[in-house]
């Protein structure tokens, strides 16, 4: 087991710097993409969304999973209302940003520990409550929706996307099942 | 193999078909199954679409969060107020599906008996002050074969629990194999002293009748089974009807009113069809099916100058004694992965705590069964304790180690029947077809409340004796969403005081039948399907026979 773990670990170190590639890939074909958003806006959006849900342990986060592309196609469609709510939040943060580190284009240009400290200013509004909840529906809605690419918001919970499964189970049905 | 639906036998609305049957659910299925298999023709208005199981799909999103295959808030609104004495305001409060199988196709599955003390707990308990609690004018002896035909005639799984009612057959399938949840629901009822037995559900351990077993895709609470091992309407009924070559299901016709002629009898309803152009199907008699909100919405809005205060309503009590039974969660994280998101449901519970016992000082009593509840969205949204981080590192990590071994104990009770508590016409609002729209007043009986609480702390207490790392809930409040919608148009004996007889018969109009969730005089333990099942297949047997007689 001890060798099985080393290579793991080895291994993780590979997954995520791939990760961070597909990340970086995914994001920017996301944002060249956009209907709703404007390319500046999506940055900002993309970030968000990583700081909300990120990739951690090897599984990918929001990002990855491309929750902006939800977003965007929900803000280009039934979400529209919402339009103004993202602009205004979305300069709001560029501000702060602006405020905090002298000469950044703006939130997305703010390392993930800058972002974390902007967003824990801006965590109660109404902007960061909706911006939330899109993220993880973007992650884990179905792929039809436009986010959850590939199911990967599935596999960071561990669900497992098939049409039939054979008991046991889990851990603590294994024994009642094995009996039977 | 059973037969699939093959939708083939035409009627023209001009056809005086021998009973128009409005809603495809749990009990017009049932109805039409048994109406057409007797020989008389029917049509079954059904106001959502019809959907074949290749259109079927796991969409959390869609489902719960967009309206898909429900009643559409933005075309169906409705109002809610708490109390007679407010202004509703305008809220999703009662959610029931809407396609043909109705919300039948996508229930959960759980099918429970009531118990013979059930049927006369009023006079039992000497009656509850303050509230509409009433006998049944049935008792559980006469329904028993009813319970007996629902089971084998759709096909359930389980076995008998040390206080089941007596039966007079045993479960045609045997349990669904148990789930994690359900190892750990009998472990903490176990080291309490209490009796878990196999939960029993509608949905098929093995082939039955032509139907595969359960697949175990996880996917049961309000979606629709893409392999028809939920032993549903839509599955297992509408192919029968429509196997007879009597009996037409038309999808996206939205029933308006129920039409009467001078002489007091119904002559047919009106409907929009897909195009919203105005249609009538006449009829010799015809069944209401609607489910309890829209079921007494159609009585009301068919209101006339013979019948003023809404259609069957001499007595008034159409739309009152609305009752939702009450459903609380307490949740727990256990430290080795369970996996709730396969198979059904649940597979295990408790109903040690089924009676009411006047010694707690409140009315009530209810189930508790081991189950998943919780879908990716909802899950991320609402599946950690309160102290659990919202976003960043630490909800990520928490997400995905907390998934797989989180559980919840689903505690189910009753709702007492009240007067205030009422299905009505709201005065302002119209849906998207001009009708008047459903005004729901609903507030929880004390006790209805003090039940979910005493069962959510032993449910807490299984928990913790389950090993639990950890345990919690949120409180118990008044509830704002509704799935099961019982009891407004109450069966009894005495015209005065209640909407059908108990046939089902309106007592207002000879020729009018109302058999669903608004038949309910009493609320069962938070799983009325089974219930709604046996009534069906009994007033639908009863009603045949009045057909033949010539007693319609």
């Amino acid at each position: 087991m001890a060798a099985g773990a080393a290579w793991a670990a080895a291994d993780l170190i590979e997954i995520e710097d791939a990760l961070a590639f597909a990340s970086q890939q995914t994001s920017a074909n996301l944002v060249a993409q956009t209907r709703a958003l404007t390319p500046a806006q999506a940055e900002v959006v993309s970030a968000l969304t990583s700081r909300i849900l990120p990739a951690v342990d090897g599984r990918p986060g929001a990002r990855e999973a491309g929750a902006l592309a939800f977003i965007d196609r929900a803000l280009a469609t039934f979400n529209a209302a919402q339009r103004p709510l993202y602009t205004q939040g979305i300069a709001d943060l560029n501000r702060r940003a602006q405020a905090r580190v002298t000469r950044v284009t703006g939130f997305a240009a703010l390392t993930s520990g800058q972002q974390d400290e902007v967003i824990r200013e801006i965590e109660a509004t109404p902007f960061f409550q909706a911006v939330r909840l899109d993220t993880i529906v973007g992650t884990f809605a179905l792929p039809s929706w436009g986010g959850n690419r590939d199911y990967m918001g599935w596999h960071l919970l561990g669900l497992e996307h098939q049409m039939a499964f054979q008991a046991p189970f889990g851990y603590y049905d294994a024994d009642a099942n094995r009996r039977n | 193999m059973a037969p699939q639906s093959r939708p083939s036998t035409r009627f023209r609305p001009s056809d005086v078909v021998d009973f128009v049957i409005v809603g495809s659910g749990a009990a017009g299925g049932i109805i039409a199954k048994e109406l057409s298999t007797a020989g008389h023709t029917v049509v079954v208005l059904e106001q959502g679409p019809r959907l074949s199981e290749r259109q079927f799909d796991h969409d959390e999103f869609g489902t719960f969060m967009r309206g898909h295959n429900i009643n559409d808030p933005a075309t169906q609104p409705h109002t809610f107020r708490p109390t007679p004495q407010e202004t509703a305001q305008r809220r999703q409060v009662l959610v029931y599906g809407r396609l043909v199988g109705g919300s039948n196709a996508h229930f959960t599955g759980n099918f429970w008996r009531m118990r013979p003390s059930d049927f006369n707990e009023a006079s039992r308990l000497g009656g509850v002050p303050g509230t509409g609690l009433v006998d049944w004018p049935l008792s559980y002896e006469e329904l028993e074969p009813y319970y007996t035909k629902a089971e084998w005639e759709l096909g359930v799984s389980g076995e008998p629990g040390p206080f089941d009612p007596p039966r007079s057959r045993p479960y045609p399938m045997p349990p669904l194999p148990v789930k994690s949840s359900g190892v750990l629901l009998e472990r903490g009822a176990r080291a309490l002293g209490l009796h878990p037995q196999p939960s029993q559900m509608a949905i098929n351990s093995r082939t039955y009748n032509g139907r595969p077993a359960c697949q175990h895709c996880g996917f049961c609470l309000i979606f629709m089974c893409e392999f028809r091992a939920k032993s549903t309407s839509m599955a297992v009924m509408l192919p029968l009807a429509e196997a007879t070559g009597r009996c037409e299901i038309r999808p996206d016709s939205y029933v308006a009113q129920v039409e009467v002629g001078r002489d007091g009898r119904a002559t047919g309803v009106t409907y929009f069809d897909a195009q919203k152009r105005m249609q009538r199907q006449r009829a010799k008699a015809v069944v209401l099916c609607a489910n309890g909100s829209e079921t007494p919405r159609l009585l009301l809005n068919s209101a006339s100058a013979r019948f003023p205060q809404g259609l069957a309503n001499s007595s008034g009590v159409v739309g009152k004694y609305l009752m939702f039974n009450t459903y609380f969660e307490v949740s727990a994280q256990f430290e080795q992965p369970l996996n709730e998101y396969k198979s059904v449901q649940n597979t295990r519970m408790v109903l040690d705590f089924y009676e009411t016992d006047p010694k707690r000082g409140f009315y009530g009593g209810g189930g508790i069964d081991a189950r998943f509840g919780k879908y990716p969205i909802t899950f991320a949204l609402e599946g950690l304790p309160r102290n659990a981080p919202t976003w960043g590192e630490g909800f990520a990590r928490e997400l995905a180690r907390q998934f797989p071994r989180t559980m919840a104990f689903g505690c189910h009770g009753t709702s007492l029947p009240l007067e205030t508590n009422s299905i009505t016409l709201d005065p302002a609002l119209k849906d998207a077809w001009g009708l008047p729209c459903i005004r729901t007043t609903y507030r929880d009986h004390p006790d209805d409340l003090k039940n979910a609480a005493f069962l959510g702390g032993h449910a807490t207490e299984m928990a913790h004796a389950a090993g639990a790392l950890a345990v919690w809930a949120a409180p118990v409040v008044a509830q704002t969403l509704a799935v099961h919608l019982l009891g407004t148009c109450r069966m009894g004996n005495d015209p005065r005081t209640s909407v059908v007889d108990r046939y089902h018969r309106a007592h207002d109009v000879r020729n009018l039948f109302i058999c669903d969730g608004s038949s309910m005089v009493t609320s069962s333990r938070g799983q009325p399907t089974e219930t709604i099942s046996a009534l069906a297949f009994r007033a639908g047997e009863h009603i045949a026979e009045f057909a033949k007689r010539g007693e319609i």
